[in-house]
């Protein structure tokens, strides 16, 4: 079986010889026009007048379009068209398109862009989480609230009582591929769109409404990109409709690429939360009941807000099981770029807020916080009995909890007692540097919470030599889809992985596919994939007659051994289709959203981290020396890829919580719009001990090969890392850090600073 | 006309002064291998091994270096990393065999600054790939796979032959000698002086400004030596950062240490010493450390020459006393024994603009501070010395009294903004903080973070 074993990734000789072609390496045909936006100098106001004169007149540019000259749709919203293209009259950012410039060179548009002359009536900008409470800002009536047993009694009567706030700053992607996109038209009003993005099927949407078609007049394609991360869920429709747009309207192919300072200056992020929390618990730290307050800073349009911010309500339980909660989440609207997806979508968020509440209680009652999030895990299958199920806050049970018995592997293989008594130690010694040290752990649901998202389809063609095409809806961005989906179908046929071909994600091939996103891609894309794989192994085994197995590139029949290819050929010249398509539902998964109330989530992904910290007292300047992570991969797909996810959602997880800070000025411009100012982890901030383990077992439930989904749930260990760092902090004094994310080494300095002072 | 070696091919083209590498590969030459991440010098995605006359292999940055850089000299690109037969270059199987690639897209700027330090037999891989950012694999496979090609041999085709290229004659303004360029700057005072291009090149890329005249520096062999005499160490404003780091390893190490998180080896390769005082950036690296150690400015206008204390040069935010078609030629620092301290604060360690960075050159002699030069870049609009905190200082018992007085002094010293990198309040604290750290360490107290093992 190719499942199950660790290969490299398919493109991998392509990626270290720079022979794999991104979109902006595709050679493009002669007369390719290039497009840069012209941008909003201001966050919030009216536009009085736009003198464009100087922008026409410049050289090399063949068109500038406004809002005016858009000949049909004007949105480019992934929900509720509230986003234009090209702002019609409002702004609503700083940062905001406002114009197209089409030039004959990608450098002739950017220099174009700048010469616009724009008049506005300014207004004040709401640009913080204050000023959008302030001014009642929010997208929905008003805030979400889930919720489970009697939160007011379960506080009052409470033993102990902690309140608190924790501010936690957003994230940019800093995918090292910036957003690109090429339109191609064809005869006929048709147009082939190549883009970077997680979501081919909605450019293909935006387009045809843009360029006024039908989607089967657009066919969109995308072979990888160079990082996505949430990123390129929404925030490529621009570029791919504002080149389709100019492509219909000059009749030439168009290309745009965004600089990456605009890049970072025109799309979403992360989402900035503040949590607060109202938390009851007994003397063993086990919790009554929490009242969370969640806060999301949107920016200026929904986008994929409001599944963002369910999200965090959905995982404000993260690994513990609570009798009484409340979760209240307002969604605020702010003169800022509009917030994203960003691998968790809210999940992180979520689990922030609530290892926040077990760090406090644990330093308020004087306990190791990790006995305070053991006391409070959701029990294992083996304790829970058949008529009392254990339920999250939004009424859904957790029968596949594995968090004790990880924490106990982790516990021992990372030597976490010895360690913090060994740092204790270290700090009574030492005055100015100190350690820290903490376990995380994460429960991350894995399904889209938009349920009829949760399908995908897959196109297989066996050729006449045995050759295998293989198609399905999901995008390659680094995870390694591609890989694992080709082992899926290598296994199905029994033939070694090279003779499967891996061919581009093309909505002409499998159509109404959903965004690679929500982890989901190898969940959903493998089951369609091995269906349509099954589909034709089983016509091929009713042609040759008896029991047929397919192994080791032979196809084994009661009367016969057959290489893979010769059954092929055989059944060809008897008429067998050998081209098939594969489709999967997930089953099972059904809630409301509005009432927080149902099975969002087909199964649980599980993981924990202990991270080890140090940082100096006198500058905050921090390091983490050490991380031991144990990750629930189920029965892993190819274990050496799914490492790989593991180790690099965990240093982007703690990179958000550490170093990487969004700063804008007080006129709402972001001032940290480039590498120079935006600092993501390097190579020297890696752990220098960085020890991954993937747990051994398999889904409960029934996946693809039993596996789970990687691609976010590992993101959530970095949480460690900044539990680590309030630890380190504690020990300068009596009090509690209350630190916020992300903890650089100006807020370490200054939670230090106000512990002793 | 440019002519250089690219992946072992003689080029010979026509190109703008201020054309880049990576525009040359992308669009003209359908190198398409070699990635923009960043245009600015910042993520390595476009890195790309350059040997010079010197026969060294640099990783640099494709994106901010000019064409006529190049002239003379050996570009290979991720293409011609591989042998023309296809053979991969042991990283390039080290990574493949590592999953040290997952999107790919910084793949060939790994590869890149992967192959030169191969070249080099370098095996401080944090450190050669601090200006390579990767998004998805969290470093730790392309470490390994770094580790794993460190007793690989050096493949015969990474080694270029540059003898084709002498004599040939480039067409830019690029002077041979300090004499050439001071006789053509009087002549053209209004032009731009281009060392490295570390910070000229975002002019181009990102203030899209067009330059009139220009003169690259790269050729002036007399500007690029380092002369260590019994009186002084001179250090021609040509040096590159790599060169003055390297330099300063056994006089000064503190300012090597420090300097090891200047900028990438991609941007100490090509950044120049006299780039980073000339500019007159109060967030330069190079200042603090030099004005700590007493160091002296030499100016030259023509035939005419100049000395001054290296504070003296940086007169207020945006203005140094520097008349037009005046250029630095050199800067040095007198010979003592090493009491310098540097302390570098940023919010990432490797490749990140200072936040404040203090330098300390305290002489301390029977438990009593005999003289002290402090200086900081990132508290004022200039690098500028402590001077109330150097008084506090000088003449007091080494204790933590005289210093809790002294730290004291750094709000009369300094009244630094708050921005992007810092607070004032965290710069004005971290300020005083540093002075502690500087005591501590004198007492044998740890406090560099960086020294602490798991």
């Amino acid at each position: 079986m190719s499942v199950h074993t660790s290969r490299p990734h398919d493109s991998a000789t392509l990626h270290v010889t720079g022979r794999a072609r991104y979109t902006d390496d595709i050679p493009t045909p002669a007369n390719t026009l290039h497009l840069a936006f012209g941008l909003s100098t201001i966050a919030r106001g009216q536009i009085t007048a736009m003198d464009l004169s100087a922008v026409e007149a410049a050289d090399g540019v063949a068109a500038v379009l406004t809002a005016r000259d858009l000949p049909f749709a004007n949105d480019v919203s992934p929900s509720v068209h509230d986003e234009p293209l090209l702002s019609p009259g409002a702004v609503h950012y700083l940062g905001q398109p406002l114009f197209i410039v089409v030039a004959t060179s990608h450098l002739a548009a950017r220099k174009a862009a700048s010469l616009g002359e724009i008049s506005y009536a300014e207004e004040t900008p709401l640009l913080t989480i204050d000023d959008a409470v302030a001014a009642d800002s929010r997208f929905e009536d008003g805030p979400r609230v889930y919720t489970k047993g009697d939160i007011d009694a379960a506080l009052k009567t409470a033993p102990h009582r902690l309140q608190g706030t924790i501010e936690i700053g957003g994230q940019e992607h800093f995918y090292l591929e910036g957003h690109a996109a090429l339109a191609l038209p064809q005869d006929g009003g048709e147009m082939v769109v190549h883009a970077s993005s997680q979501h081919p099927t909605e450019i293909q949407h935006k387009v045809a409404d843009a360029i006024g078609t039908s989607m089967n007049a657009v066919r969109v394609e995308v072979r990888r990109m160079g990082g996505g991360f949430g990123g390129k869920e929404s925030q490529g429709n621009a570029l791919c409709v504002a080149c389709a747009v100019a492509a219909k309207l000059t009749g030439w192919p168009c290309k745009m690429r965004y600089d990456r300072d605009d890049d970072m200056t025109i799309t979403g992020k992360r989402h900035e939360f503040r949590i607060a929390y109202d938390v009851g618990f007994e003397d063993s730290g086990k919790l009554v009941g929490v009242d969370f307050t969640q806060y999301a800073r949107c920016g200026w349009a929904q986008d994929l807000s409001l599944p963002v911010a369910d999200r965090a309500m959905l995982h404000a339980d993260n690994a513990y099981l609570l009798d009484h909660a409340r979760i209240t989440s307002h969604r605020l609207k702010t003169n800022t770029q509009s917030n994203t997806a960003f691998r968790g979508f809210g999940g992180p968020q979520g689990i922030v807020g609530i290892e926040r509440v077990m760090d406090h209680v644990a330093h308020h009652l004087g306990l190791d916080p990790l006995n305070v999030r053991r006391a409070n895990f959701y029990p294992s299958a083996m304790h829970i009995s058949a008529k009392m199920k254990p339920t999250t806050p939004y009424g859904m049970e957790v029968t596949d909890s594995i968090l004790t018995e990880m924490a106990d592997a982790l516990e021992l293989s990372s030597d976490y007692h010895a360690r913090r008594a060994a740092v204790a130690d270290w700090n009574a010694a030492n005055p100015i540097l100190k350690k820290g040290i903490a376990l995380t752990p994460v429960k991350f649901g894995i399904s889209f919470t938009l349920t009829h998202l949760n399908q995908a389809g897959a196109l297989v063609h066996v050729y006449q030599d045995g050759s295998i095409h293989l198609n399905h809806g999901g995008t390659e961005m680094g995870q390694g889809l591609f890989t694992k989906v080709a082992q899926v179908a290598a296994s199905v046929f029994g033939v070694p992985v090279e003779q499967v071909q891996i061919t581009a994600t093309d909505t002409g091939k499998v159509p109404n596919t959903s965004a690679t996103a929500a982890s989901s891609g190898s969940d959903l894309n493998g089951m369609a994939v091995k269906a349509a794989c099954e589909t034709i192994c089983d016509r091929i085994a009713a042609h040759l007659g008896g029991e047929v197995t397919f192994a080791d590139g032979k196809v084994i029949t009661p009367s016969r051994t057959l290489s893979f290819a010769d059954a092929v050929k055989d059944a060809y010249e008897n008429r067998i289709s050998l081209s098939a398509t594969g489709f999967y539902a997930t089953p099972d998964v059904a809630w409301d959203r509005i009432k927080g109330q149902g099975r969002p989530f087909f199964y649980f992904a599980y993981g924990m981290a202990v991270t080890e910290v140090v940082i100096d007292t006198l500058t905050g300047e921090n390091r983490i020396l050490r991380a031991d992570i144990l990750h629930d991969c189920g029965a892993s797909l190819n274990p050496d890829l799914d490492i790989g996810q593991i180790e690099g959602a965990y240093v982007q997880g703690a990179g958000w919580l550490t170093m990487e800070e969004l700063v804008w000025d007080d006129k709402g411009a972001l001032k940290t719009h480039a590498p120079a100012t935006y600092k993501i982890p390097c190579a020297s901030d890696r752990p220098e001990i960085f020890n991954v383990s993937l747990w051994q077992g398999e889904n409960a439930a029934q996946t693809i090969y039993r596996s789970k989904a990687v691609g976010e749930p590992p993101l959530m260990l970095g949480i460690s890392a900044l539990m680590a760092l309030s630890d380190a902090i504690a020990s300068c004094g009596t009090g509690y850090p209350a630190l916020d994310a992300p903890a650089t080494a100006e807020r370490v300095q200054r939670a230090v600073k106000a512990l002793r002072a | 006309m440019v002519t250089f070696l690219l992946n072992g091919e003689i080029v010979q083209t026509r190109v703008s002064g201020t054309e880049t590498l990576l525009d040359f590969l992308r669009e003209r030459m359908g190198l398409t291998g070699t990635k923009e991440g960043c245009n600015e010098g910042d993520c390595g995605a476009c890195s790309v091994v350059v040997t010079g006359a010197d026969g060294k292999s640099r990783a640099m940055n494709a994106c901010i270096l000019f064409m006529p850089q190049l002239h003379g000299r050996a570009v290979r690109t991720v293409e011609g990393i591989s042998a023309p037969d296809g053979t991969l270059h042991p990283v390039q199987d080290a990574m493949v065999r590592h999953h040290g690639s997952q999107c790919g897209f910084c793949t060939p700027g790994f590869i890149a600054s992967m192959a030169a330090a191969h070249t080099n037999r370098a095996t401080d891989h944090a450190d050669q790939l601090a200006g390579n950012l990767c998004r998805c694999t969290g470093y730790a496979p392309i470490i390994r796979a770094a580790e794993a090609a460190e007793s690989e041999a050096v493949p015969a085709w990474m080694i270029d032959d540059l003898s084709a290229l002498s004599g040939v004659p480039g067409a830019f303004t690029q002077p041979e000698s300090a004499d050439e360029l001071a006789t053509w700057y009087a002549a053209h005072p209004d032009a731009t002086l281009i060392g490295g291009a570390t910070d000229v090149g975002l002019w181009v890329t990102k203030q899209l400004r067009e330059l009139d005249e220009i003169a690259f520096l790269g050729r002036c062999a007399d500007m690029q030596q380092i002369a260590v005499s019994e009186a002084e160490i001179k250090i021609g404003a040509a040096c590159t950062i790599t060169d003055v780091l390297a330099a300063m390893q056994d006089t000064h190490p503190s300012f090597a240490e420090m300097l090891r998180r200047y900028g990438s080896v991609q941007v100490r390769n090509a950044a120049t010493i006299g780039g980073n005082i000339a500019n007159g950036s109060p967030i330069g690296d190079s200042p603090p450390a030099l004005i700590a150690l007493g160091a002296t400015l030499h100016l030259r206008h023509g035939e005419t020459r100049r000395a001054l204390p290296l504070e003296e040069f940086f007169i207020a935010y945006g203005k140094q006393d520097r008349a037009k078609g005046e250029f630095v030629e050199a800067v040095t620092i007198p010979r003592q024994a090493d009491t310098l301290r540097c302390y570098k604060l940023s919010k990432r360690f490797d490749q990140d603009i200072s936040a404040v960075c203090g330098c300390f050159n305290l002489v301390i002699e029977g438990g009593k501070v005999i003289s002290a030069r402090i200086a900081f870049g990132g508290m004022a609009g200039t690098p500028k010395r402590a001077t109330h905190v150097e008084n506090a200082l000088t003449g007091k018992a080494w204790t933590q009294t005289t210093v809790d007085l002294a730290a004291a002094e750094f709000s009369n010293d300094y009244a630094p903004m708050s921005d992007m990198r810092a607070s004032a309040t965290y710069r004005l604290d971290a300020a005083q903080g540093m002075l502690q750290r500087l005591f501590a360490e004198s007492a044998g107290t740890a406090a560099n973070v960086l020294e602490v093992t798991p």
